[in-house]
């Protein structure tokens, strides 16, 4: 494990991290620690029913640890009310998942815009980055390869790739601080995948955001400064196997 | 919340195949609903208004009601008469401004046949104190002339100078014609919206000569008197159904309707029509409730369509809202966007139901009058109907409810990612 730089509170840090799905008796989660600094790109690799996307919900705060706990920004989500946790996390955490990530009626711009409408600081940022928000979400937009032609189509209209860029664009709108992205490759072809990867690693060094890169795939894992394992990390893995 | 309004008629626009249909089936509630509301007014308005101006309408003692059935509506059959002379005596007395004697029994292919004066057509009101119009020809002066209602010229096809023969009886009792004696259409009236439109008018005259020759409800084996002669015979009428007759002072009524009841040559009785119109109303009124009551069961079906749909919609749907919560739509967000679009159906197709009524009663208030005599008025809901309107749309945010809630706890069970 290497140490967060200590300037500056890490993006992402957990301490002594247990997590069990109701019912059952044996965690499914047990992390002493594991943090992200700002800016830092990291591969995690786990396969799947490793408790990836348990793990993602818990940095995200959409669930809370039952002991241990996870800080954004040096705040811990167990001391939010859910509503406060909903702000927090769309104002400092941009997602890509793995497909339909669109809303399918609305514009490409339109969709790239969501995090603005429900985040003022998101917004506020937006407008500081590039005048506007609409702005920023063409300039954003442009650097991923997606033509102007294509902004007002339906996002239901775009190819699979497409639609991954739209979505990348739309978690860096506003700067957040971390990019969360699951599996966001996995719907493309090998070709594509590379290139998706590079744009997106570029697009968030560019806006200064952390990237955690979640996959199964361990051969995406190439060029990124860390790696881990969720299976090296987690105790309760460990505990399951002896 | 702008923003979530846009997002809620983008989605509900996105899905517009199956809310469409939803849509329609608020629209219909809402105009049954509404328009059973406003109908029922202006039936009640039509039918009060059926006659005004009259203050009192005498005959034989017995039920009120059935008096203003014959008298007014033209319904039913007098089972007693009442004396001539009585009606002379109330003609004379010193408070009465007018007296029409009124003498039924008779009908024409099923519409009633009403003998009178013809100064009926100028004492007879209805609505807000309108006379009657004659429309074509002029009004009966022969023994033998006959006036059309507006319905009976309508639906026979009579004109002026058309010669019909009456029927003895009327309704289920039906006798022999009085085929001796054609009737010479005089004219036709102008519709009212009222039971004229339904009525032949003859002369007492008239209807005292078809009956000459006529004993206890048949004719007189062996005896017949052709029309020529009938002029030769005295046709004052010995008896009559009853008499409507107006007031010098309308504050005498209610003397004047003791006096009546008092009369000592003949049981008498006077009614005054508004009362009893508002009895008669009692009546129709369980009928006008029990269609109310449909339409209000007809509107929850119509709700309950629309919960049916948005709950049917969520499970497709949970994508769309763990992508909406990704963004930053928090679970109480997701429970306002889908009130948003129940609300949005429900005001959208209430509005419609309200257009169409609007529409209906413009366009078909002419053949409503026409055909059955209710006069619509544009439609501004008021009082019960402003009720009914606030409730149709309270019902739809409770129904939204439902799927709202729903949205929110699977929101909140899904966080980011919906597990399928």
């Amino acid at each position: 494990m290497r140490a967060a730089p200590p300037a500056e509170p890490p993006v992402i840090a957990l301490q002594a991290l247990r997590f069990a799905w109701p019912g059952q008796a044996q965690d499914c989660l047990n992390l002493p620690a594991f943090a992200l600094a700002a800016g830092e790109d990291l591969f995690l690799h786990g396969e799947s029913g490793s408790g990836k996307s348990t793990l993602l919900a818990l940095l995200a705060g959409v669930l809370l640890p039952h002991s241990g706990a996870v800080r954004l920004l040096g705040q811990d989500w167990n001391g939010l009310s859910g509503a406060q946790r909903d702000r927090l996390r769309v104002a400092h955490i941009g997602f890509i998942f793995q497909q339909f990530n669109l809303l399918p009626y609305l514009s490409v711009l339109d969709n790239v815009l969501l995090p603005c409408r429900f985040s003022a600081l998101r917004r506020q940022r937006a407008v500081a980055a590039g005048g506007s928000a609409e702005q920023q979400a063409h300039s954003l937009l442009r650097q991923l390869d997606l033509a102007p032609a294509l902004w007002t189509r339906r996002a239901a209209e775009l190819s699979v790739g497409q639609q991954q860029r739209v979505a990348a664009a739309r978690a860096l709108i506003g700067q957040p601080e971390l990019l969360i992205a699951d599996e966001p490759t996995s719907a493309l072809d090998a070709t594509r995948q590379a290139g998706f990867l590079e744009l997106l690693r570029a697009e968030c060094a560019a806006s200064g955001a952390a990237l955690l890169f979640v996959s199964h795939d361990q051969r995406l894992a190439a060029g990124f400064s860390r790696v881990l394992s969720l299976s090296t990390l987690n105790q309760a893995a460990r505990e399951l196997a002896a | 919340m702008s923003a979530l309004l846009r997002l809620a008629l983008s989605s509900a626009w996105n899905r517009r195949m199956a809310l469409s249909l939803t849509l329609l089936s608020i629209m219909l509630s809402a105009l049954l609903l509404l328009g059973v509301a406003h109908i029922r007014k202006d039936v009640r308005d039509s039918f009060s208004a059926s006659v005004s101006g009259t203050d009192l309408v005498v005959g034989p003692r017995g039920s009120g009601l059935s008096l203003m059935l014959y008298t007014v509506f033209h319904l039913g059959d007098a089972t007693q008469n009442m004396e001539w002379k009585s009606y002379l005596h109330l003609r004379d007395h010193a408070a009465v401004a007018w007296a029409l004697p009124l003498s039924l029994g008779d009908s024409h292919r099923g519409f009633p046949v009403l003998a009178t004066l013809p100064e009926y057509f100028q004492r007879f009101h209805y609505g807000d104190a309108q006379s009657l119009r004659v429309a074509a020809g002029k009004p009966f002066a022969d023994v033998f002339d006959v006036t059309l209602g507006a319905e009976v010229a309508r639906s026979l096809g009579y004109k002026p100078g058309d010669k019909i023969t009456l029927t003895h009886g009327s309704g289920s009792a039906l006798g022999a014609e009085h085929a001796d004696k054609p009737f010479t259409v005089s004219g036709v009236l102008a519709p009212s919206g009222t039971p004229v439109d339904r009525t032949l008018f003859i002369s007492l005259a008239g209807m005292e000569a078809i009956h000459l020759d006529w004993q206890a409800g048949a004719p007189m084996p062996g005896l017949s008197i052709p029309a020529e002669f009938v002029k030769k015979f005295d046709l004052t009428p010995k008896t009559i159904t009853g008499v409507m007759i107006g007031l010098k002072s309308r504050a005498h009524v209610f003397a004047m309707q003791r006096e009546i009841a008092d009369y000592k040559d003949e049981a008498l009785m006077g009614v005054m029509p508004g009362v009893a119109l508002d009895q008669l109303w009692q009546v129709a009124q369980l009928g006008e409730q029990a269609l109310l009551l449909v339409s209000i069961a007809v509107a929850a079906v119509g709700l309950a369509g629309l919960v049916a749909t948005l709950l049917a919609g969520l499970d497709a749907r949970r994508r769309e809202l763990a992508i909406l919560r990704s963004v930053g739509a928090g679970p109480r967000s997701i429970l306002a966007l889908l009130l948003c679009e129940g609300m949005l159906i429900t005001v959208l197709g209430t509005l419609l139901g309200w257009l169409v009524l609007c529409l209906g009663l413009t366009l078909g208030g002419p053949f409503l009058q026409a055909n059955y005599g209710i006069v619509t008025q544009a439609f501004i809901p008021a009082g019960d109907e402003l009720w009914l309107l606030a409730g149709m749309l309270l019902a739809g945010l409770l129904a939204a409810l439902v799927p709202a809630l729903r949205a929110y706890r699977l929101s909140l069970a899904d966080g980011l990612t919906p597990r399928i």
